[in-house]
């Protein structure tokens, strides 16, 4: 089967060395992530991690049972680029009197749908964020003046079919009845949940 | 902590005491009435000896150990327990938590060590989680697929006091999932299958055993007139000799239960993880069949075999539903070809294993005389190698949790202290440990542990002066360079007698009898060191990269 991207979504708990434990289901198969984000979720307490890698479906779909399987792992879910809307966030710092000299600065933050964030008297910082072929064009428009420093967040993804999505999470927290519901019988029954 | 365990019903602990541990073995001094705690002579062979606890006892073994060298001693074991699906919890001893990155004495990061190889594992800092991390390792440990669980406790919180306000069991978590729900649905298109199947096949493992669903498997076994053949960690989960065990499978399986897995047309497998011992060629395994497959464990459908219809859930619960949905039948024809190839076997591998006329003693007839002993009651505990397929192949089990082996590890030097755990699970049935002798010099030093405690367990050791399955692959796949196989070994009954243990070493066959029966009559531990021939092979054998129906019978 063809390599592609694959967005993996994973909700879990907030668990010290929960990272390390997604990470080497990763490594242990010799696959690399491309790109992982991690942070609290739209949900107190739980968490999302946005992982990407390169794999054909088959090996895509194994991995994220492995990682469902986890202890703290509440549910993970795995999509194809056409699936989600995704973005990455860039940074980029240069000097600003070359910038106030040679580039049309208005015209620069325009067409590259770029912002500035901060001007001071030594340097100047723009942000932009976009898939990773817009924000490298800003790097090679801005490298023949002296970019400084640059960097780049990983990905975060919004599932298309993200109503259901998010729904289903709140259901979780609220036991509502519905097939994920009835998947994870044990999930917030109040008193009776053991949480550390 | 200790309060704890015993409410969670543990009466058995092994272990090895050090200094980041010392708070717990202080307290447990006051609570030798209530545990018992077995000082083993190695942390490997404390964690082993855990292994071999649960799976005679059904229950959660429990080990300490201490920080450092004293928890990586552990990882052998925490692997084995790990992927033969073990339920333990090890409680190691840790530095200071403010000593914590700091490279102080005796520190490693055994959290990030032991997390490829646990279930879960939780550092605890502070004694307050103590009942609650404990309440959760021990339900973790043995619920939904079964697992090694281990906690790290620093020492401060060893020493902190704190007020307990008793102590209560886990039975949910919100993020852990144990049973997958039963899917009526699944369960009628796998009784379908079944009942239109002309050729059907059932392959079983430990899952059936994990489960407590010996009986539920039997019926469905009964009902459906299926032949049935195991994995060894499933062996014993239905008697040896019942009339529709075929026998095993995989690398050193039976003939029939191999090569007709590649003609059956519908393969229902329970509790079993299609291992690569077990398929040998994956793309040429079973491609004519629609696969059922039953497993407690999502992760484990379609990861290796692809099924036709995948039944997730506790075995326990879907066997009797799916029991329910079948026709009785008895396959009758179908049955003759197994009775085909096992006579293929006999002739061409097995008369000749198991009675010899002349020549040196195999370790086939060893098995067979001690089946006549034991009158297959008793735990097998096996090492990894020659012995172990010989002994899987032949020993009779007429019980349950009777075959205590390292399956998917494959870790020298487990039998051991496997069989000395095994028998404190299992305190009145007879415990053999049977062992080659390469994989009892890697964990000899639990004769010690034998003779403080007094233990019965019998100790086999089939000594063929070498590496034997390594020599055996040596010998069929690199032109017969034995390169490292030939081992040489210390008198094994003076060692044994070192340590009080009574033995003999036997080499005639007309010795043989006599020796086995005196080692079974014997009261306490007893070693018998049985010299084999030295080139024998175990047939028949799936050769790496070859399907299963390319099984060689010589």
């Amino acid at each position: 089967m063809e390599k592609q991207e694959y967005n993996i979504t994973v909700y879990t708990e907030n668990q010290i060395g929960l990272l390390s434990r997604i990470a080497i289901i990763f490594t242990r198969r010799k696959i690399n992530i491309e790109s992982l984000n991690t942070s609290p979720s739209e949900i107190d307490s739980i968490h999302r991690f946005n992982i990407v890698i390169s794999e054909s479906e088959d090996v895509v779909r194994k991995l994220c049972r492995q990682i469902e399987k986890q202890v703290e792992v509440l549910k993970v879910y795995f999509h194809t680029n056409e699936d989600v809307i995704w973005q990455e966030l860039a940074l980029y710092k240069v000097s600003t009197d070359v910038i106030a000299e040679k580039v049309s600065v208005e015209r620069l933050l325009r067409e590259n749908g770029a912002r500035v964030v901060v001007i001071r008297k030594d340097y100047t910082v723009f942000e932009t964020t976009g898939h990773r072929e817009e924000t490298d064009t800003l790097i090679s428009i801005l490298q023949p003046y002296g970019l400084i420093e640059f960097v780049r967040s990983a990905r975060v993804a919004i599932i298309k079919d993200s109503d259901g999505f998010n729904s289903k999470i709140r259901e979780f927290e609220r036991l509502e009845p519905g097939e994920e519901v009835i998947e994870n019988e044990y999930l917030n029954q109040g008193q009776k949940v053991f949480t550390m | 902590m200790l309060d704890a365990l015993i409410a969670e019903g543990v009466d058995t602990i092994f272990g090895y005491p050090g200094g980041a541990i010392m708070p717990i073995y202080d307290a447990l001094f006051d609570y030798s009435d209530k545990l018992n705690h077995i000082l083993v002579r190695h942390e490997q062979g404390g964690i082993h000896a855990g292994q071999g606890y649960a799976r005679t006892s059904g229950k959660v073994g429990v080990v300490f150990a201490t920080s450092g060298p004293g928890a990586t001693n552990l990882v052998t074991g925490l692997a084995d327990a790990q992927i033969d699906s073990t339920p333990l919890v090890c409680i190691t001893g840790q530095v200071f938590a403010h000593l914590l990155g700091t490279d102080a004495f005796q520190e490693t990061d055994v959290i990030n060590i032991t997390t490829p190889v646990t279930k879960w594992n939780y550092q605890v800092t502070d004694a307050t989680e103590i009942p609650e991390v404990l309440a959760k390792a021990f339900y973790i440990a043995k619920s939904g697929r079964p697992g090694p669980v281990l906690i790290d406790i620093t020492k401060n919180a060893q020493i902190q006091k704190f007020s307990y306000e008793g102590y209560t069991k886990c039975d949910h978590i919100r993020s852990y999932r144990p049973k997958p729900i039963v899917r009526p649905q699944y369960i009628q298109q796998a009784a379908e299958l079944i009942n239109n199947a002309k050729r059907p096949f059932i392959i079983w493992g430990q899952g059936v055993i994990l489960g407590s669903a010996e009986d539920e498997f039997k019926a469905f076994v009964e009902k459906s007139g299926i032949p049935a053949a195991w994995t060894i960690l499933g062996a014993g989960a239905i008697p040896t000799d019942h009339p529709l065990n075929v026998g095993m499978l995989g690398m050193h399986g039976n003939y029939g239960p191999n090569v007709l897995t590649n003609e059956c047309d519908v393969l229902i497998a329970i509790g079993m993880r299609f291992d690569d011992r077990v398929t040998g060629r994956l793309d040429k395994y079973a491609k004519q069949a629609k696969v059922v497959h039953l497993d407690i464990d999502p992760a484990e459908i379609d990861k290796n075999v692809k099924s036709t219809v995948p039944v997730w859930g506790d075995c326990k619960e879907t066997l009797p539903l799916l029991t329910a949905l079948i026709e009785p039948k008895t396959h009758t024809k179908w049955h003759e070809r197994f009775d085909d190839y096992s006579q293929q076997e006999y002739d061409a591998v097995i008369h000749a294993e198991l009675n010899p006329a002349s020549g040196e003693l195999t370790m086939g007839e060893v098995i067979k005389q001690l089946n006549e002993l034991t009158k297959g009651e008793a735990v097998i505990v096996t090492d990894v190698g020659q012995h172990q397929m010989v002994a899987c192949r032949y020993a009779i089990l007429n019980k349950t949790r009777s075959n205590i082996t390292s399956g998917g590890l494959g870790t020298m030097g487990f039998a051991l202290p496997a069989a000395i755990g095994a028998k404190f699970g299992a305190q009145e049935r007879d415990v053999i440990a049977i062992i080659g002798d390469g994989g009892f010099q890697m964990t000899l030093q639990e004769l010690g542990t034998i003779m403080q405690t007094g233990i019965d367990i019998k100790i086999i050791i089939l000594n063929n002066k070498f590496l034997g399955m390594v020599r055996q692959w040596q010998e069929l796949f690199n032109e017969r360079r034995y390169s490292f196989v030939d081992i040489e070994s210390p008198d094994f009954v003076a060692v044994a007698a070192a340590y009080k243990i009574p033995g003999k070493c036997v080499s005639d066959r007309a010795d043989l009898a006599g020796a086995l029966k005196e080692m079974m009559e014997s009261k306490g531990s007893y070693l018998l060191e049985v010299m084999v021939t030295k080139e024998n092979n175990v047939f028949p054998m799936v050769p790496q990269g070859c399907s299963v129906a390319e099984i060689r019978l010589k």
